[in-house]
């Protein structure tokens, strides 16, 4: 429980951070919540020379409406998330996942902006982005620039991010009316990260599905859209029996994982159960 | 007389431990301290073919690496048991030595190799992953059956197919056999009761201080019986007299077990420490509590019962593989046999049982007592069993426990019952916690709910276990005879100061339990006086004659009553002082309220006026001793035999087999109760415990031996929200051969629920026709169950 000796310093800025990684390149590591990066150091797992500390920036903790997007600064934590009105209004699927993430303590140092950078292959927040059409703001030495969430999820913690950018804010689009959302987990019960999580947006119009929106994570090595969910549903009237069905979509072809709570076989048949709930619940 | 027995006293120990101010080991600083960091092995079973600690030793701020050939030069001996269990045939059981520090062969993933010492924690553990050690994997096993095979990789050479001993209690096989043959019916479970990880919240700590201008030693560890751990390291691992160590085991956060053992690291840092003339710490860090910990259950099991027509269970054959790890913990071989196979009595009249077990050898870390200890086996066994029969004699599984009920019996106007299997219970009345169980729960409503639930495809079950356990196991000569190397009684010392005020020293050892707040209350009831005039003391050898310490819910049984016996001393003699200051006979007087009154006078002394004339003798009976001080050692008669009823409701969900826990009623009978508050909380923790094993908990080693869920992002500890709001009631039948009437409470909750939990699934899986899952039972578990 003892990590390796580190420098540490705390930024007072994005800036000052940016400048701080790229003075101490690969060995440095970005300090936000803390809440994954601190138990792999006291395990040794991972061993940075030096931290930056991002957690106390004031300027990336907020949550407010830009024109009719959401934006989240990276800082907001996972607390500030789960008991923000205009989070849960724009799509309630923020809500019920902040509130689903390990326990008060997690939720209350946990970042946003952490949890995306670090890309666990189990985290909550990865499906509800990709399903919230988020789109991810990073700057670096050289600017900023914008990756849609369906672009940023790269690999087994994998993402787009360079090595000296940081994540800065996470832009959500207002969805059009009519729009219902919801995210639904089956928790690994030590961890409570997702065995499967899947989030679902619907746009209904009429009992007929307009346009559907759905990621699930926890099931390979990063969280995706489940397209061929989305294609079996859009047009389609939201009826219990066509929800289902397009919820057997859920993970065809997809390599799962498996570890001695959830088989590959179990992971595949949950990703159908809580897709088919995800939608269920956004089609209401 | 009674002011604080039976009530809910808030503990008193609770407002330093809530507000930071408890004192564990790792708290305590020494001057000129070092630490330690310990090099385990990551392979379950290897040669070591060096190790190099050169490396280690030249970083800066690093005093010394003393390695496992270092420790076998030294000529001390290894961590001794402190049970013995025979072959069938008479053998002595297998036990091999257990060292300090291995120096050729690591026998379980976290077998300590080497140990760092350095001026600072941080550099021990830097220098730690400097030690060079050269391993040479081998082929290992885990499983307790497995390893008894054929061709299965030896843990030590001298113990053929990893046998510690073979065992049998109660009646001859054959005529077990011959009722089985007849049995109009045969229920036949097999399955493994897993193993579980303790998880006390304080991670073990170990500091040894050895002084030489005094010549004396001193430990401060995290024990739940530092006296015993103080006679093992003196006189069977160190051969230091053992007046020349003092042992303390300061404030504990929690044991369940894991902290009877006598560790190999207590041992170590004294030994350190003498080396090197300065203290020594060494902390475990959450990691290797769950490596290194003793872990507890892990049997497996064949169990048959036999029933004639009408449900009458006619016989019992019993065959267990324990899992006693790479060595022998402190009570390793006593626990899957005394203290397991003596409950297949169970609740019921069963004529003839006979339970084999064959204790095993695995290269696996050790196995101890874990929260009752042998008894919730047992009574997972006879409850899964009962459950079992019930579904498939199809006779309701309450109706089935009547019939087979020993008929309620008080010990005093109704003898004992004496089992087939070595025990005689003290006192039961075990159709009444059924019946309240039963009321409490809403049984038939139930069973009509239940019916129309599974039309609407939801799948609800309720599951039964009605246990008994032994507690407060005794008395020495006994327990002599069964193979433990100690007596297991207790030690209660009363000092009244010259004031009034009494400290009190008990053997006991409290890690949660809250003596100081019970043994108060047992203490200013008895002498009439108020509770803050009252200190219990324990946990340091230097001021505890001694003690056998606390496990096996046998604190307030034989603890309190050693205590009991003190005062009863201190009011004999109190009597005696009071009648010379009264100008009275002792025979006319009545002690009450903390005063001795002339019986039918007003005339009357108190209790601190006698206390101080027994410090300041002047006018004082002659030819009596002056001060009012006793200790008592109590070895009780019986063991104590808690029992009850509990019930459990559960709902699995179809779609990914998650088992919701709806409902648990529980209605144990611990015998009288002190105070209801702390019994309610013991309860509710065993509760926790057991359906944590029922549903969530389990070690998995993979078969190379490598613990692969040794964190809590791995293993699934009971939470809050895992669990319903518990509905808890209690009988209270006393037990007749303690002077508290006291049978104890510290276990019941996870000896009675895992198997009501398990029983609950399968009735609710019981369309399907599964009637029996391996703990725990998790979704994929039963979602594969309902699948196949």
């Amino acid at each position: 429980m003892i990590p390796n000796k580190f420098d540490y310093h705390r930024a007072t800025s994005v800036d000052e951070a940016i400048r701080l990684m790229a003075q101490h390149g690969m060995d440095a590591k970005l300090l936000a919540g803390g809440h994954s990066l601190l138990p792999a150091m006291k395990l040794r797992l991972n061993q940075p020379g030096v931290l930056v500390d991002i957690g106390r920036l004031a300027e990336l903790r907020y949550i407010k409406k830009e024109g009719d997007s959401l934006v989240i600064g990276a800082g907001a934590t996972h607390d500030d998330i789960a008991n923000s009105d205009m989070a849960r209004s724009t799509l309630s699927m923020l809500s019920e996942a902040a509130n689903l993430i390990g326990d008060v303590q997690v939720r209350n140092k946990g970042t946003l902006g952490g949890s995306l950078a670090h890309a666990d292959p189990a985290a909550d927040w990865p499906a509800v982005m990709i399903a919230a059409h988020a789109n991810i703001e990073l700057r670096g030495p050289n600017g900023s620039r914008t990756v849609s969430a369906d672009d940023f999820f790269t690999g087994f913690y994998m993402t787009a991010l360079a090595e000296d950018e940081i994540i800065t804010a996470i832009r959500i689009p207002a969805p059009p009316k009519g729009t219902h959302s919801s995210y639904q987990k089956f928790m690994q019960p030590a961890s409570r990260f997702a065995i499967v999580g899947c989030a679902a947006s619907v746009t209904k119009d009429g009992g007929v599905c307009q346009k559907v929106s759905v990621a699930l994570t926890g099931l390979s090595d990063t969280a995706f859209r489940a397209s061929n969910v989305e294609a079996a549903l859009t047009g389609k009237k939201l009826t219990k029996e066509n929800i289902a069905a397009a919820a057997q979509a859920a993970g065809e072809g997809v390599m799962a994982m498996g570890d001695h709570f959830a088989s590959e076989e179990y992971r595949l048949h949950l990703a159908k159960v809580f897709a088919k709930r995800a939608l269920m619940a956004a089609a209401e | 007389m009674t002011n604080y027995i039976g009530k809910a006293v808030k503990r008193v120990e609770d407002k330093r431990f809530i507000t930071g101010k408890g004192r564990y080991t790792d708290d305590i600083i020494l001057p000129g301290m070092t630490h330690a960091y310990i090099v385990r092995s990551p392979y379950a079973h290897a040669r070591i073919s060096s190790v190099d600690t050169s490396a280690a030793e030249a970083i800066e701020g690093v005093v010394k690496v003393f390695t496992g050939k270092d420790i076998a030069e030294s000529g001390i001996n290894g961590i001794p048991t402190g049970w013995q269990v025979n072959f069938k045939n008479g053998d002595t059981m297998k036990e091999p030595p257990h060292p300090l520090l291995v120096s050729d062969k690591a026998r379980y993933m976290g077998d300590a190799v080497a140990i760092v010492i350095a001026e600072s924690r941080e550099i021990a553990r830097d220098a730690g992953d400097m030690v060079e050690v050269e391993y040479e994997e081998l082929p290992a096993v885990a499983d307790a059956k497995k390893a008894t095979e054929a061709g299965a990789p030896l843990v030590h050479d001298d113990a053929p197919n990893n046998m510690c001993f073979d065992w049998e209690l109660g009646n001859p096989k054959a005529e077990v056999d011959e009722a089985m043959s007849k049995a109009h019916h045969i229920t036949t479970l097999e399955f493994v009761n897993q193993r579980v990880i303790p998880n006390a919240i304080e991670p073990r700590s170990a500091i040894g201080h050895f002084e030489e201008s005094s010549d004396k030693y001193t430990l401060y560890t995290t024990s739940q019986n530092p006296h015993l751990t103080r006679l093992l390291m003196c006189a069977f691992v160190l051969g230091i007299p053992e007046h020349k160590v003092r042992v303390v085991a300061p404030d504990v956060g929690g044991g369940f077990g894991s902290k009877i053992f006598h560790y190999a690291e207590e041992a170590l840092v004294i030994w350190c420490s003498q080396r090197l003339k300065r203290p020594v710490k060494w902390t475990a860090d959450r990691s290797e509590a769950f490596m290194t910990d003793a872990h507890g259950r892990d049997h497996v099991t064949k169990a048959e019962m036999g029933f004639d027509k009408d449900g009458k269970i006619m016989g019992l054959r019993v065959k267990t593989y324990a899992n006693l790890g790479a060595y022998l913990s402190t009570f390793a071989p006593c626990v899957p046999t005394w203290l397991h196979g003596t409950l297949m009595q169970g609740l019921y009249t069963t004529p003839k049982i006979n339970v084999d077990v064959t204790g095993v050898f695995t290269h696996t870390v050790m196995v101890d007592a874990y929260r009752g200890a042998g008894r919730p086996e047992a009574t997972y066994l006879l409850e899964r069993l009962m459950d079992t029969a019930a579904l498939e004699m199809k006779i309701d599984p309450a109706e089935l426990r009547r019939k087979n009920f020993i008929p309620a019996f008080d010990g005093v106007k109704q003898a004992g019952y004496q089992t087939q299997v070595a025990l005689q219970y003290d006192s039961g009345n075990y159709q009444g916690v059924l019946k309240r169980a039963l009321e409490m729960v809403g049984y038939e409503k139930f069973r009509e709910e239940q019916k129309a639930a599974r039309k609407d495809g939801k799948l609800l079950g309720i599951g039964f276990s009605t246990y008994i356990e032994a507690c407060g196991i005794a008395p020495s000569a006994v327990v002599g005879a069964l193979g433990a190397r100690a007596g297991l009684y207790e030690v209660g010392q009363v000092r009244v100061q010259p004031t009034g005020k009494v400290s009190v020293y008990t053997g006991s050892h409290s890690h949660g339990q809250g003596h100081e707040t019970t043994f108060a209350q047992v203490v200013a009831d008895r002498l009439g006086i108020p509770m803050d005039d009252v200190e219990i003391i324990h946990g340091d050898s230097e001021s505890v004659a001694f003690g056998m310490g606390t496990y096996g819910s046998r604190s307030l049984a034989v603890g309190g009553s050693a205590i009991v016996k003190s005062l009863d001393k201190i009011i004999e003699k109190g009597a005696k002082i009071a009648a010379h200051k009264l100008e009275a006979s002792e025979e006319d007087l009545e002690f009450a309220e903390g005063k001795w009154t002339v019986k039918g006078t007003d005339k009357s002394v108190g209790f601190g006026d006698v206390a101080l004339t027994a410090y300041v003798p002047h006018n004082y009976p002659a030819g009596l001793e002056p001060g009012l001080d006793f200790s008592s050692f109590y070895d009780p008669a019986n063991f104590t035999y808690p029992f009850g009823a509990h019930i459990a409701i559960v709902e699995v969900d179809q779609d990914t087999g998650k088992v919701s826990l709806k409902r648990f009623i529980a209605v144990d009978d611990v015998g009288n109760v002190i105070n209801p508050m702390i019994v309610d909380g013991q309860i509710h923790g065993g509760l926790a415990q057991g359906i944590g094993q029922a549903l969530l908990e389990g070690a998995v080693y993979d078969e190379n031996g490598q613990l692969i869920n040794g964190s809590y992002m791995d293993y699934t500890m009971p939470r809050a929200d895992d669990l319903p709001s518990f509905e808890i009631d209690r009988q209270v039948t006393p037990c007749p051969h303690n002077p508290l009437g006291v049978k104890g409470a510290g276990e019941a909750g996870t000896i009675g629920s895992t198997p009501a939990v398990v029983n609950a699934v399968m009735d609710a899986l019981s369309p399907f026709g599964i009637k029996n899952l391996e703990m725990p039972l998790t979704p994929e578990r039963v979602w594969r169950a309902m699948n196949s």
